[in-house]
């Protein structure tokens, strides 16, 4: 491949995108890239969306990634792909034209899972959180001063999202299904310790809730009921209900991919329906499920910013003909900035069957949880507690038993094991 | 080669800044190299400025390097693009 470099192809154009076409180009590739994006906007950082840039502190357009410049790429921006010929090597663009390629990256991440009902969603003063013009659209909105704000959905965006608005000195109620916000990833043990110091903040959380319609008044949102029959007044709604990955476009393609992703094989390439690896494209970032080896093979496909990172320059370099040394395996990584919270983890929670309290205290607001699986370390989660967590990282790479052996620093009588609470 | 499409509409030349805060610790070294651009919120929360005028370089560039897990990439974009 070196010596016929060919036409390479990028669909999708955030982080994994711009990572990958970095290291496409670092690892020698010198023929001509393309890189298609749906969205009229260069690669932008998007945790900043949930955060400063909803607080005022920056501009939606202030989040443009370093490293767009100096690729020497062909950016077709503002067009999104529609379909994948791979006999053809081909990729078809919703403004008709078509795109060839020899080495192809998707990485055409998600979108925000829209609110169920298409009409109530389209009120006004109801919002998603994912790209750079919804953030903009929201600050609009949190800046005229609503009289209080709704979010539906207690994952990491609405704890977000809820957590500044209180921030902001905005009435704010949070609705979470869940019996704690963070319930699914963190478990209700753990969830319930954040749902505790955002309500410390004033957020009024509903928990074991759902909201089953809004209503509004000449089509602006006025007010939302609640399945328990019970209803609150809002003018803004902010619908965190988690995120869809973008492979409808994949239709038809041959490809084994499905609303959880597209599949990857353990060095990258996508695999047909048949199992067998495309040799010409790869993927990487929120739409990528791979076998992760630190979790005996599991296939996952992860929506963290430092697996966009990491996974978008292995299959870079994977696309420009370096053999990769491993199978990617980097330990899942994330961070969520929560009002002046910072929630960090490392691994996978997934299956947990205990968890221990392995730094501080929750009562006090900053505390390390480890999580454990048949006697290991599976996943870890500081609150305020960041600098603890790479010690922890370690522990969970290398597999290490659970309950951890020798007492941490400030636990002389050894941790507490608790049920972490997974439905 | 086309340039990204709203580049030339969009904001203003400058650095872009981007800090991968599952390696920021809150040392907060970048605070004291460029107080106006990098400071910690709450105990360990790190805001930055992504955009900083070409004109705070230096500042920006103290912070890069005294960053003591190196979590801060700068970018010129009139430099290379």
């Amino acid at each position: 491949m070196a010596q016929e470099p060919g036409r390479a192809l990028i669909v999708g154009a955030g982080l994994a995108a711009l990572r990958g076409a970095e290291a496409l180009r670092a690892a020698g590739f010198s023929g001509p890239l393309t890189i298609v994006g749906d969205e009229p906007h260069p690669p932008y950082d998007r945790p900043p969306l949930s955060k400063h840039v909803l607080t005022g502190a920056i501009p939606a357009d202030a989040t443009t990634l370093p490293g767009v410049g100096g690729l020497a790429a062909d950016w077709q921006l503002g067009s999104a792909a529609l379909r994948l010929d791979r006999q053809a090597r081909m990729v078809g663009l919703a403004d008709g034209r078509t795109l060839p390629y020899d080495r192809l990256l998707i990485a055409t991440g998600t979108r925000a899972r829209p609110w169920p009902n298409p009409h109530e969603g389209r009120l006004a003063g109801v919002f998603t959180l994912r790209g750079r013009d919804d953030a903009a659209a929201l600050r609009q909105a949190l800046a005229a001063g609503p009289k209080h704000v709704l979010v539906i959905g207690g994952g990491f965006i609405g704890c977000e999202v809820a957590s500044l608005c209180r921030q902001l000195g905005l009435p704010v109620t949070l609705v979470e299904p869940g019996p704690t916000p963070l319930a699914r990833v963190l478990g209700r043990t753990v969830g319930a310790f954040i749902g505790a110091i955002h309500e410390g903040h004033g957020v009024a959380l509903r928990c074991g809730s759902e909201v089953e319609w809004l209503e509004a008044e000449d089509g602006r949102l006025t007010r939302a009921h609640l399945v328990d029959g019970s209803s609150l007044a809002t003018d803004v709604a902010v619908v965190a209900l988690g995120a869809v990955r973008n492979t409808e476009w994949l239709d038809g393609a041959g490809l084994s991919a499905d609303s959880g992703g597209v599949d990857c094989d353990a060095r990258g390439h996508v695999l047909d329906t048949e199992g067998r690896p495309d040799p010409h494209i790869a993927a990487a970032g929120d739409v990528a499920r791979f076998p992760h080896p630190i979790y005996d093979g599991r296939r996952v496909a992860l929506e963290h910013w430092s697996h966009a990172v990491a996974q978008g320059i292995h299959a870079g370099r994977l696309l420009a003909g370096a053999e990769p040394e491993s199978p990617y395996d980097a330990l899942p990584t994330f961070w969520s900035t929560q009002g002046d919270l910072v929630v960090k983890s490392a691994g996978l929670t997934e299956g947990a069957d205990a968890v221990a309290i392995t730094q501080g205290d929750p009562a006090a607001g900053r505390f390390v949880a480890l999580y454990g699986r048949a006697g290991r370390c599976i996943a870890a989660v500081s609150v305020d507690s960041a600098r603890w967590l790479p010690a922890h990282a370690e522990l969970i790479a290398a597999r290490a038993p659970f309950p951890p052996r020798g007492a941490a620093t400030d636990r002389p009588n050894g941790v507490a094991i608790f049920e972490p609470g997974f439905a | 080669m086309s340039a990204p499409a709203d580049v030339s509409s969009g904001p203003p030349p400058g650095l872009r800044v981007s800090v991968d805060l599952n390696l920021c610790q809150a040392y907060a070294q970048c605070c004291y190299a460029a107080p106006r651009h990098f400071r910690i919120e709450g105990h360990e929360a790190l805001f930055y400025d992504p955009a900083p005028a070409v004109q705070d370089r230096d500042a920006i560039e103290r912070a890069r390097v005294a960053c003591p897990v190196q979590a801060i990439r700068v970018e010129e974009p009139e430099r290379t693009a």
